[in-house]
């Protein structure tokens, strides 16, 4: 029991910051069909920037401040590259943003060195928060999982009950009314970019320092984010909610499992499930959990 | 005006009395290992010390009455096939000697490509020196009369270090996590069977692989850790798969001690942090504070101008490498990689922290290694011996045992195939 609680607990919280990453990438994918691989670079831009100004004025600045550094340089991504690259179509915008990848982890060694950075959880947050049985339940474990929270009532709100998030809800389905009434779109294509970019860089500020801040953890979070917008469905905010956590929970209880299927545990395999399950949905349910359009 | 003729044939001529004046000049060995890509910053750190290893011997002057070593570096991006290539650039600016350590994977492709070269170009031999490829095999059935290497392998270190678990009575519930390679396999096997051998009565109460650095959260496998009732934990992980373990662990309140290879691996004390001290052990050749450390010096000169990502002096091993390597040419009068093989062969050693010997049978160096623990600084509460710590983590390397190079010595089943 107490183990299952704490599976639950550590799958949940893991779903979550599962779900601050694709967000901003599923966001992005449904207003401007840039299927966006930079964006893990900007998780790990969030957590160095972060660090660095944690190591200035702490982390509770750092928080707020990171983010929007994050969110400034995505929105100068949009104007100054991606805009002009969206007329050559597609193709051209992925190609953009997988050398912006590149870009983005050579500056990173650049600047920060090869080797993991001294990213600590604030004192405040580090310790248990609660113990089930004779298990502790971390602090920051706990605020990850408020961040995300709040964070998914944020967008929500946002997007359905201010006048831009109608507006950019409009722009999805309908850019040229949209700008027929007079709304510039471009500019509403740059902010949903710059949001993207920030709701990553948010997650950096919490995941680089729950786990590790180095030049990698860009490529090691990468895939993950990617299966996550697919089984949810391209372009669909609750999928993705969704598609976190059971991935989340998925990559968890596998690992407990010790039951083995000609030679290979459950448990060795538990990394690759997710991958497993965006195949076979692929296969049988192309458009996602919750997509709407198909393929 | 000279014929065209003679004057390009003069020219040829003197192009090869000039490569021919290089080489009497210098001794290359080519360094082939990861210089980009995510294992970069472990590629740099060997070169880094090698270069400073290869500086001291030509300040005395290097070998056979002046002759200088230079160090030429090749990327492999730790992949094999890339190391084949980089292998044949290595052989066609003639270096006749390489050193390779990142990954037993490479090392498997390069022992047998180097065989290969061998025995189709005499006179042309290459002679590579591996100074941390791990794997057991190099030095049983796949040894090579080319292959020396200067760590101790994986099935050694794990023989000194359950010697010393046994006698650890507080031990009684160990877990083995491995990554799933052949690495990590060879950890959990030589493991399972030293510790059945040594210490019956420990219970081996959980056995996992997971996947090489595809992990970022590895608290389902702490929980499990917890649930089994583990007091020690034995892992071959190393680089983030090491810290991230370590830290899911303090962050659950596990307590367990961990038993590790690689815990003191570039970038990894920085990033487990304090969760570490005290209950991550290491077993290794060299730590900073060791006792009567003949090597302090060059440790403390080494700091003096380590590049910035790599301050710390880590491989002892490499040190002792090159010192035998260099005495090995002064014993054969000769650059020659047969002649400098059939020196290494059996050479006794007088290492800065006590004998060691490249072991004919199977060109395995016998050395003696330490199991050491990471601590807080001695103002922290950590012990007195707490004096230097890994690079600026705030986590001491405090010696628990020494345990002498027969310790360690294991059977080999080496035919070794002279020429």
């Amino acid at each position: 029991m107490e183990f299952f609680l704490v599976q639950s607990l550590n799958g949940v919280s893991y779903g979550l910051l599962l779900f601050m990453l694709s967000s901003g990438l599923t966001l992005v994918f449904s207003l401007m069909g840039v299927l966006n691989f930079a964006h893990a670079s900007f998780y790990m831009l969030g957590a160095y920037f972060a660090y660095q100004v944690s190591a200035k004025i702490g982390f509770w600045p750092a928080l707020v401040i990171a983010p929007l550094l994050v969110g400034a340089i995505g929105m100068l991504v949009e104007r100054f590259g991606l805009r002009k690259v969206h007329r050559h179509g597609h193709v051209a915008e992925l190609l953009f943003t997988f050398g912006l990848a590149y870009l983005l982890e050579e500056a990173v060694h650049l600047i920060w060195g090869r080797a993991a950075v001294e990213y600590r959880v604030p004192a405040e947050l580090d310790g248990p928060l609660f113990q089930i049985m004779d298990s502790q339940y971390p602090i920051y474990r706990g605020f990850m999982m408020l961040v995300s929270v709040a964070m998914l009532v944020a967008i929500w709100l946002a997007l359905t009950r201010t006048r831009i998030g109608l507006v950019i809800q409009a722009a999805l389905t309908h850019p040229q009314t949209v700008e027929a009434l007079g709304h510039n779109v471009p500019r509403v294509f740059m902010l949903v970019f710059g949001g993207g970019a920030a709701l990553a860089g948010l997650a950096g500020v919490i995941g680089g320092n729950a786990f590790v801040t180095d030049p990698g953890m860009a490529a090691a979070v990468g895939p993950i984010i990617f299966v996550i917008v697919v089984v949810g469905g391209m372009g669909s905010l609750a999928g993705a909610f969704i598609a976190s956590l059971l991935i989340g929970c998925l990559q968890t209880f596998a690992v407990s499992l010790d039951w083995s299927l000609g030679g290979i545990s459950i448990s060795q395999a538990a990394p690759v499930l997710p991958y497993l399950l965006m195949v076979l949905l692929l296969i049988f349910r192309p458009k996602g959990l919750m997509g709407t359009r198909e393929g | 005006m000279a014929h065209p003729v003679i004057r390009a044939t003069a020219c040829a001529a003197a192009a090869v009395l000039l490569s021919l004046g290089a080489h009497a000049q210098t001794i290359k060995v080519a360094y082939i290992d990861p210089l980009s890509g995510p294992f970069a910053q472990t590629g740099e750190q060997g070169l880094a010390e090698f270069r400073f290893a290869v500086d001291q011997i030509n300040k005395r002057g290097g070998v056979l009455g002046g002759r200088k070593f230079e160090v030429v570096p090749f990327d492999n991006k730790v992949s094999p096939q890339e190391s084949l290539n980089q292998l044949k650039r290595v052989i066609d600016q003639d270096i006749r000697f390489i050193t390779q350590g990142n990954s037993s994977a490479v090392a498997g492709a390069l022992i047998e490509a180097v065989n290969r070269h061998n025995e189709r170009n005499p006179g042309k031999e290459i002679l590579y020196l591996n100074y941390a490829a791990v794997d057991p095999a190099y030095t049983n059935d796949k040894c090579s009369f080319w292959h020396f290497r200067f760590d101790a392998n994986s099935d050694m270190k794990m023989a000194s270090l359950t010697t010393w678990m046994a006698g650890r009575k507080d031990i009684k519930k160990v877990y083995l996590l491995n990554q799933d390679y052949s690495f990590g396999h060879a950890v959990r096997k030589a493991a399972r069977e030293m510790l059945a051998r040594k210490r019956p009565d420990i219970e081996i109460v959980g056995d996992d692989l997971h996947p090489l650095g595809k992990v970022t959260d590895f608290a389902p496998y702490v929980a499990k850790i917890k649930a089994a009732g583990a007091d020690s934990v034995i892992t071959g992980n190393w680089g983030q798969d090491m810290s991230l373990l370590v830290k899911a662990g303090r962050d659950a309140g596990l307590d367990v001690d961990w038993y590790t290879y690689y815990a003191g691996g570039l970038g990894t004390p920085t990033a487990m942090g304090e969760a570490a001290a005290g209950k991550v052990k290491i077993i290794a050749e060299y730590h900073s504070n060791v006792e009567n450390n003949k090597a302090s010096k060059w440790d403390a000169d080494y700091r003096k101008q380590a590049p910035k990502g790599n301050p710390d002096f880590y491989f002892l091993r490499g040190k002792i490498m090159w010192e035998m390597f260099a005495k090995a040419i002064e014993q054969a009068k000769s650059a020659d990689p047969k002649a400098v093989a059939l020196a290494l062969e059996g050479m006794r050693h007088q290492g800065d922290l006590g004998e060691v010997e490249m072991r004919k049978s199977d060109h395995q160096l016998i050395q003696p290694l330490y199991v050491f623990t990471l601590h807080k600084a001695a103002a922290k509460g950590g012990p007195k011996e707490a004096k230097i710590d890994m690079e600026g983590s705030g986590l001491y390397p405090v010696t628990d045992a020494r345990l002498e190079a027969d310790t360690s010595a294991q059977a080999t089943s080496c035919q070794m195939q002279r020429p």
